[in-house]
């Protein structure tokens, strides 16, 4: 799909500078991962991280030198099946289960309400 | 697709405008949402902001990508490939609005089934014994 002409050059520009501020919209979501109490918040961080990576392949295909872009937006498309069935595999795992990894009360913070 | 002839150019600049506009939301929708999976105080509130916000901005950051690749399209040597990938952008769009909230609510049943206390004004838990505390 080249366009060639200064407009395509800017839009170019600007899906970088878009994409590498999607990429540092992840970070924040990195660190809820890290401190979430329980496991399900954590469970929802990588979800969130999932849904911005499949946007993010649909940036990178459009700024992939060459115009590959067909074939990043079937990366997209399988890594946003893959985040939904690994959610729903997740949710299914901890329903009804003791297995949640975030027993993880502080004294006195439950003392707070 | 390089030697069709360029579109009219007030049309590019329109529809690349649009996409600019449409991709722009999207990242502020997604600057919402990691806000609020960063600083909402608990569980569940943590995951209204993942779900709704992340659904809504993918969706308006995949439909821009879907108009910028449309307005790419040569119309004058059209081959199917190039609308494929419009698409394609539409059918993750639509993907991506069934199963985002689905998997959202299976995780949130998930965390009520496992007795995550939801943040309350009152005292102790308004809807049943807690378990775990979902706050942090």
């Amino acid at each position: 799909m080249g366009h060639s002409g200064k407009e395509a050059a800017e839009m170019n520009a600007f899906f970088v500078w878009a994409g590498i501020a999607l990429l540092l919209m992840m970070v924040p979501v990195f660190y809820r991962m890290n401190i979430g109490p329980t496991a399900i918040d954590r469970i929802v961080a990588v979800n969130v991280i999932g849904t911005k990576t499949a946007v993010l392949l649909v940036f990178i295909g459009t700024i992939f030198p060459g115009g590959r872009i067909e074939m990043f937006v079937d990366f997209a498309l399988a890594y946003g099946l893959l985040n939904f069935i690994g959610s729903l595999a997740a949710a299914r795992f901890f329903h009804r289960s003791k297995a949640l990894g975030g027993e993880i009360d502080v004294e006195g913070e439950a003392e707070e309400f | 697709m390089l030697k069709g002839r360029r579109r009219n150019f007030e049309d590019m600049i329109i529809i690349n405008t649009i996409s600019i506009i449409l991709i722009l939301t999207g990242l502020l929708f997604f600057f919402g949402s990691v806000v609020g999976v960063l600083r909402f105080p608990d569980f569940y509130t943590r995951m209204h902001a993942a779900g709704k916000g992340d659904t809504l901005s993918s969706l308006l950051v995949i439909m821009g990508f879907a108009v910028y690749h449309l307005g790419q399209i040569h119309w004058m040597d059209f081959v199917w490939a190039d609308l494929l990938v419009v698409i394609k952008l539409l059918a993750i769009c639509a993907f991506i609005m069934l199963t985002s909230p689905t998997a959202t609510h299976a995780l949130m049943d998930a965390g009520y089934e496992d007795g995550i206390e939801p943040l309350t004004h009152k005292k102790g838990n308004a809807l049943r014994e807690p378990k775990v505390k979902g706050r942090g």
